[in-house]
C-alpha cells in the first residue's frame, strides 16, 4: 500500500506507547472466585482479549450507544410497567382517583393505564421514562443509520450488519406503534381504527386480514391482547435477537475509523475497552438514561387521560401518531383519492394501499439494498475500515439526502393541518405544495447537495495547495496586499489528500475482432452509465506535485510582478482546468 | 494487507477506469508507482496536565468523587420523597406548567442520581486513565484459502456419511417432511386468528331488521334520547346513534363494534343550498344524516365548517361538501360519505326507514360486490 511510508510506517507507535498486544501487565495469578470460574468456564481467554479490544473515537460513533442504551432503559422499564398493565379489552367502569373519568365505561387497558399514571407511586414517572426512551431510542436509530450511510460505512464487509440495522429499524417502529396502541385511549385507537383501514386496503385479502389481526369485527376485544403479545413477546425477542448479532458483528470486524494521521484501512487506533471504553461507554449509559429521566420529569408524554377511552365516534382534531410514524400517516395524506378504482367490482385502494402498508417494505427494501447497489455500480470488491468524509462521496451523500428530503416532506405532510392552523395557510395550498415537493425536492436536493460537497472538495484542495487562510493581511512597500496563508502541518493535510477519488468505468470495446457485439458489453453498459452517473463528477486530491507546482508559484508572485494574480491565486485556473479535462474525457 | 479481493471475481475485461492505466478496477491509492502523499503516522501525543500535575490529578480525582457523591445524595432524596411527597400535590414550574410534584421530584432525583453516575465515570476516564492510543491490526476477514478449503472437506465428509447424494429417496423424502412440516402449525395460528364473515362488513345495525322492520330512530350519541325534527334547527348539528345500540349498551357486548360503524352525523341546512335532488329527498326539510365514518381509512368524520358546509376528517383531511350530497372535494378519500334516508315518525321524532344503502366506511375488496 502506498501509503505505508518507508522510513515511518503509518501506525508506528511513539516512544511510550504500547502495542496491543504488549499490554499484559505483570499479573498476578488468578485466585479467589476469578480463579473458581477460570477453572470451569476458562473465561480468561476471552477476558484478555475482549479488555484490550480497540474502539476508536468519535462523536458520531455515539449515536449507536444511544439507540443501544436507550432500548435497554425500554426493556427495564417496560418490564416494570406489566406489572400493572393490564392487556384486556373487557369494558369496566373507572373508580379510580382521576376524577374528570370517575363513573365513565372503558376497557381494562384504559383503566390500568390511568391507574399507572395517578395510583401507582411514581408509576407516571416509569411511564413517562418508556414513552421517552422509545422516542430516543427511533431517533437515535434513524440518525445512527444515517452517519453509517453517508461515511460508507456499510460497505464491505459491513453489508450483513447493515440489513440487520435496517430490519432493527424497522421492526423499531413498528414496535412503537404497538407499544403507543396498548392504552386503548381515544388517540391510539383512533390510530388502531386507521389501521384497519390500511389493512382493508390490501387487495384480494385485505378484508380477510382485517378479520384475523382483530379476531373479528373492529375493534373487537383480541387487538389489545395481541397488540400487547406482539410488543412485549415477539418484537422485542426479535429486536433483542438481532441487537446482539448487531453488535457481535461489530466485535467481528472491529469498529471503522475516520481517516486521519496513522489510520489505516489495515488497522484500528483508539482506546482500549478496558478501562477507557468501560467507563465512557458504561458512563455514557447512565448519562442518556439520566437525561431522558430528566426529560421525563419535566415532559409530559402522551397524557392519554386528557384524551379519554377509545370510542369511534368522538375524535379530537390534530390526530397525529408518533412521530416516526408521521412518515407514512404524510403519505395517506399527500396521495388523491381519484387513485382508488373498481375493476369488476372489486375495489382497489390505491390511494391507501401504497402509503400505508407498501411503503415500508418498499422503503426500508431500498435502503437494506443500497451497499449491494452502490457495490455493483463501484466494482469495488474490497473491505472498507477508513470512512469516508461525506463530501468526498459527493453522490452517495446527495442520494442520501435526496431520500432524506423526500421522507421529510412526508413527514411534513402528517402534519399540514398543524402548519395550516400555525401558519394561517390554506390547508389545501400546502397539501398541494407538498404534493409538488415530494417529486421535485428530492432532485434539488440531490442536485443542491452534490455541489456543495464538490465545492468542499474544492475547498479543501485549495487549503492543501495554498495553506489555511490566517487572517492576517500583509502590505508591501508596493501598496500590494496579501493574505497570508500559513501550510498545513503533514497531519492535516493528510485528512484532505488520503481519499481515493474513483473515476467512472468505461466500456472497453463493445464489439470483439470480428465486428459481433460483445455480451458483456451489452451487459456492462447500464453499469458503466450509473458508474459515470456517480463518478462524473470528480475533484482529485492534489497531489505532492501540485503542491510543489504551488509552492512555485506562490514565491513566483511573492514578486511585485504580477499584480493580477494577486486576485486569483495561481493554481485555481489550472485546477479548473483539470476538472474539465476530467469531464470532457467521460 | 487487506486492500486485495479477497474472493476471486475474475477480472471484468468489459469495464475499466476512465484512465485507462490499466489498473482494472483499482483505485488510485493502491497503485504505488503515482503521485501520493504519505500517511504522516499518529500525530504526537499531547499530555493532559493531571498526566503531569499531581495537583491537576488531585483535582480530578475531587470532581469525580463529588459527581459520585452527588449521584449517592439524589438517590437519597428519591427515597425520601417516594414517601413524603403526597400523590395529590401539584406546584406551578416555571416555563413548563402546572406539575405534579410527586413525578418532578421523583423524576429529578432519579435522572440526577443515574446521570451524575455518568457524568462522573466520563470525566474519570477522560482526565486520570491512559489517553494513549492503541494500534491493533485488522486481518482480512475471509478465511484463507487453505482454511476454506478445510472446512469444504470437512463438509463433504459429514454430507457423504449420511449417504445423501447416494440415495436420493433420502433425500426427498426430507425435504418433503420438512416442506410440510410447519403446514400444521402455520394452519394452526392463521386459521384460528378469525371468523372469515367479512360480509359484516356491509351490515351496520341502523337494518330495520333489527329492529323487527320498523324505523329506527335518530338518537343523541352519548345520550342516547331520541331526537324531535323541531329540535333540530338550521346550522345545528347532532351527533347520533340508531335506537338498537340500546340493546348492546344494555348488554355491554359488542357495543363498539355497532358503533364503528353506526355512527351518524346529523346537520340542518338550508334546504336551498342542497344542490343533489336525491340528497334532498332522503332528508326532511334540509335535515340531512350521512355515515360519521371517513371513506379513507375509517375515522370518525367529526368536524363541521358551518360557513362552507364542509365536513372535515382530522385524520388526513379529507373534505367533504355537505351541499354536494358530501362529494369529496378534497383529500385523499375516493368515496362520498354514505347518506342515511331520514324522515319523521308519527310522534315527531326522527327516523331512518331503510338503513344505509351501501356499506359505510372505508373501502374494502368485496365492498361493490
Amino acid at each position: 500500500m502506498s501509503t505505508v511510508n518507508e522510513t515511518r510506517p503509518a501506525d508506528a507507535l511513539r516512544a511510550g506507547d504500547r502495542q496491543a498486544d504488549e499490554r499484559a501487565s505483570a499479573s498476578k495469578p488468578l485466585g479467589g472466585v476469578a480463579g473458581w470460574l477460570d477453572d470451569r468456564l476458562g473465561a480468561a481467554k476471552g477476558v484478555s482479549f475482549l479488555a484490550k479490544k480497540v474502539f476508536p473515537d468519535h462523536w458520531s460513533f455515539m449515536l449507536g450507544e444511544i439507540a443501544m442504551y436507550s432500548m435497554i432503559v425500554c426493556l427495564l422499564t417496560g418490564a416494570f410497567l406489566t406489572f400493572w398493565f393490564i392487556p384486556s379489552a373487557s369494558p369496566v367502569v373507572y373508580d379510580g382517583s382521576y376524577v374528570p373519568l370517575q363513573g365513565v365505561t372503558m376497557s381494562d387497558a384504559y383503566r390500568s393505564t390511568l391507574g399507572i399514571s395517578f395510583d401507582i407511586r411514581g408509576g407516571l414517572l416509569i411511564r413517562q421514562i418508556h414513552h421517552w426512551a422509545a422516542l430516543v431510542f427511533i431517533v437515535a436509530v434513524f440518525v445512527h443509520m444515517a452517519r453509517v450511510f453517508f461515511t460508507g460505512a456499510f460497505r464491505k464487509p459491513r453489508e450483513i450488519n447493515w440489513v440487520f440495522g435496517t430490519i432493527l429499524s424497522m421492526l423499531a417502529c413498528i414496535e412503537g406503534f404497538a407499544g403507543y396502541s396498548l392504552p386503548d385511549d381515544l388517540l391510539s385507537g383512533t390510530g388502531i381504527r386507521a389501521m384497519n383501514g390500511f389493512v382493508q386496503s390490501v387487495p384480494v385479502i385485505g378484508s380477510y386480514m382485517s378479520y384475523f389481526i382483530f379476531g373479528g369485527a373492529f375493534p373487537g376485544e383480541a387487538i389489545i391482547p395481541r397488540l400487547y403479545s406482539a410488543h412485549v413477546l415477539l418484537i422485542p425477542a426479535i429486536l433483542v435477537g438481532l441487537f446482539t448479532a448487531h453488535i457481535l458483528l461489530v466485535f467481528l470486524h472491529k469498529h471503522t475509523q475516520f481517516p486521519g494521521p496513522g489510520r489505516t484501512n489495515n488497522n484500528v487506533v483508539g482506546y482500549p475497552l478496558m478501562p477507557v471504553y468501560i467507563a465512557k461507554a458504561g458512563g455514557f449509559f447512565f448519562i442518556v438514561f439520566g437525561v431522558i429521566a430528566l426529560i421525563s420529569a419535566v415532559v409530559t408524554i402522551n397524557p392519554i387521560w386528557a384524551y379519554g377511552p377509545y370510542d369511534p365516534s368522538p375524535i379530537t382534531a390534530g390526530s397525529q401518531p408518533d412521530w416516526y410514524m408521521g412518515f407514512a400517516d404524510g403519505a395517506l395524506r399527500l396521495l388523491p383519492g381519484f387513485l382508488e378504482f373498481e375493476t369488476f367490482g372489486f375495489t382497489w385502494s390505491m390511494n391507501i394501499f401504497p402509503g400505508s402498508i407498501l411503503l415500508l417494505p418498499i422503503m426500508w427494501g431500498i435502503i437494506g439494498a443500497y451497499p449491494f447497489l452502490e457495490a455493483w455500480v463501484t466494482g469495488d470488491k474490497r473491505e472498507h475500515h477508513l470512512l469516508d468524509r461525506p463530501r468526498n462521496n459527493a453522490t452517495r451523500t446527495a442520494i442520501g439526502v435526496a431520500g432524506i428530503t423526500m421522507y421529510v416532506v412526508l413527514f411534513f405532510a402528517a402534519g399540514n393541518d398543524l402548519m395550516a392552523i400555525k401558519l394561517h395557510l390554506s390547508i389545501n395550498d400546502i397539501t398541494q405544495s407538498l404534493r409538488v415537493l415530494f417529486f421535485i425536492g428530492p432532485p434539488i436536493a440531490f442536485w443542491i447537495t452534490k455541489r456543495i460537497c464538490l465545492s468542499l472538495q474544492r475547498a479543501d484542495r485549495q487549503k492543501v495547495l495554498h495553506g489555511r487562510e490566517t487572517g492576517t493581511i500583509w502590505r508591501y512597500a508596493d501598496g500590494r496586499f496579501e493574505e497570508i496563508h500559513a501550510p498545513l502541518t503533514p497531519e492535516e493535510r493528510w485528512v484532505l489528500v488520503q481519499h481515493e477519488s474513483l473515476e467512472p468505468l468505461q466500456l472497453t470495446a463493445a464489439k470483439d475482432a470480428n465486428g459481433v457485439d460483445s455480451p458483456v458489453a451489452r451487459k456492462e453498459r447500464i453499469r458503466a452509465k450509473f458508474s459515470n452517473f456517480y463518478f462524473r463528477d470528480r475533484v482529485a486530491p492534489p497531489t505532492p506535485t501540485e503542491l510543489e507546482a504551488a509552492h512555485h508559484a506562490h514565491e513566483a508572485h511573492a514578486e511585485p510582478a504580477a499584480p493580477h494574480e494577486a486576485i486569483e491565486p495561481a493554481g485555481v485556473g489550472q485546477e479548473r482546468e483539470t476538472i474539465k479535462a476530467d469531464r470532457q474525457r467521460d | 494487507m487487506n486492500d486485495y479481493e479477497t474472493t476471486d471475481h475474475g477480472k471484468s475485461t468489459a469495464l475499466v477506469p476512465a484512465s485507462g492505466d490499466g489498473h482494472d478496477l483499482l483505485p488510485a491509492s493502491l497503485i504505488t508507482d503515482t503521485d501520493q502523499f504519505e500517511n504522516p503516522g499518529l500525530p504526537p501525543h499531547v499530555h493532559r496536565a493531571a498526566d503531569d500535575d499531581p495537583a491537576a490529578a488531585k483535582r480530578a480525582e475531587r470532581q469525580v468523587a463529588t459527581m459520585f457523591a452527588l449521584s449517592m445524595l439524589a438517590a437519597l432524596v428519591f427515597v425520601v420523597s417516594y414517601f413524603a411527597v403526597s400523590d395529590e400535590a401539584t406546584f406551578f414550574f416555571p416555563g413548563i406548567g402546572r406539575a405534579k410534584t410527586q413525578n418532578v421530584i421523583l423524576g429529578l432525583s432519579l435522572g440526577f442520581s443515574i446521570f451524575l453516575i455518568g457524568i462522573g465515570a466520563v470525566h474519570w476516564a477522560k482526565t486520570l486513565m491512559s489517553d494513549e492510543e492503541i494500534v491493533e491490526e485488522r486481518h482480512l476477514q475471509a478465511s484463507t484459502g487453505e482454511q476454506r478449503a478445510k472446512a469444504v472437506s470437512v463438509v463433504n465428509e459429514g454430507v457423504d456419511s449420511t449417504h445423501l447424494t447416494r440415495r436420493p429417496l433420502l433425500k426427498y423424502s426430507l425435504g418433503g417432511a420438512l416442506g410440510l412440516f410447519a403446514l400444521p402449525l402455520g394452519l394452526q395460528v392463521a386459521g384460528s386468528l378469525g371468523p372469515v364473515t367479512v360480509e359484516e362488513l356491509k351490515h351496520t345495525i341502523w337494518d330495520p331488521k333489527d329492529n323487527g322492520g320498523k324505523p329506527i330512530r335518530l338518537m343523541r350519541d352519548p345520550e342516547m334520547t331520541p331526537i324531535r325534527f323541531d329540535e333540530v334547527t338550521t346550522g345545528s348539528v347532532f351527533h347520533v346513534m340508531p335506537e338498537t345500540l340500546q340493546k348492546y349498551l344494555d348488554e355491554g357486548k359488542h357495543v363498539l363494534e355497532a358503533k364503528a360503524k353506526a355512527a351518524v352525523i346529523l346537520i340542518r341546512l338550508d334546504p336551498d343550498l342542497i344542490k343533489v335532488q336525491k340528497a334532498k329527498d332522503w332528508g326532511v326539510d334540509g335535515v340531512v344524516a350521512y355515515s360519521k365514518i371517513c371513506t379513507h381509512v375509517g375515522c370518525a368524520v367529526g368536524l363541521y365548517e358551518q360557513q362552507t358546509h364542509h365536513l372535515l376528517c382530522p385524520c388526513h383531511q379529507s373534505t367533504f361538501d355537505l351541499t354536494e350530497d358530501c362529494a369529496v372535494i378534497f383529500g385523499p378519500a375516493k368515496r362520498p360519505l354514505p347518506q342515511l334516508k331520514i324522515t319523521v315518525d308519527d310522534a315527531g321524532y326522527l327516523v331512518a326507514p331503510e338503513g344505509f344503502a351501501e356499506p359505510v366506511g372505508p373501502s374494502f375488496w368485496e365492498r361493490a360486490r
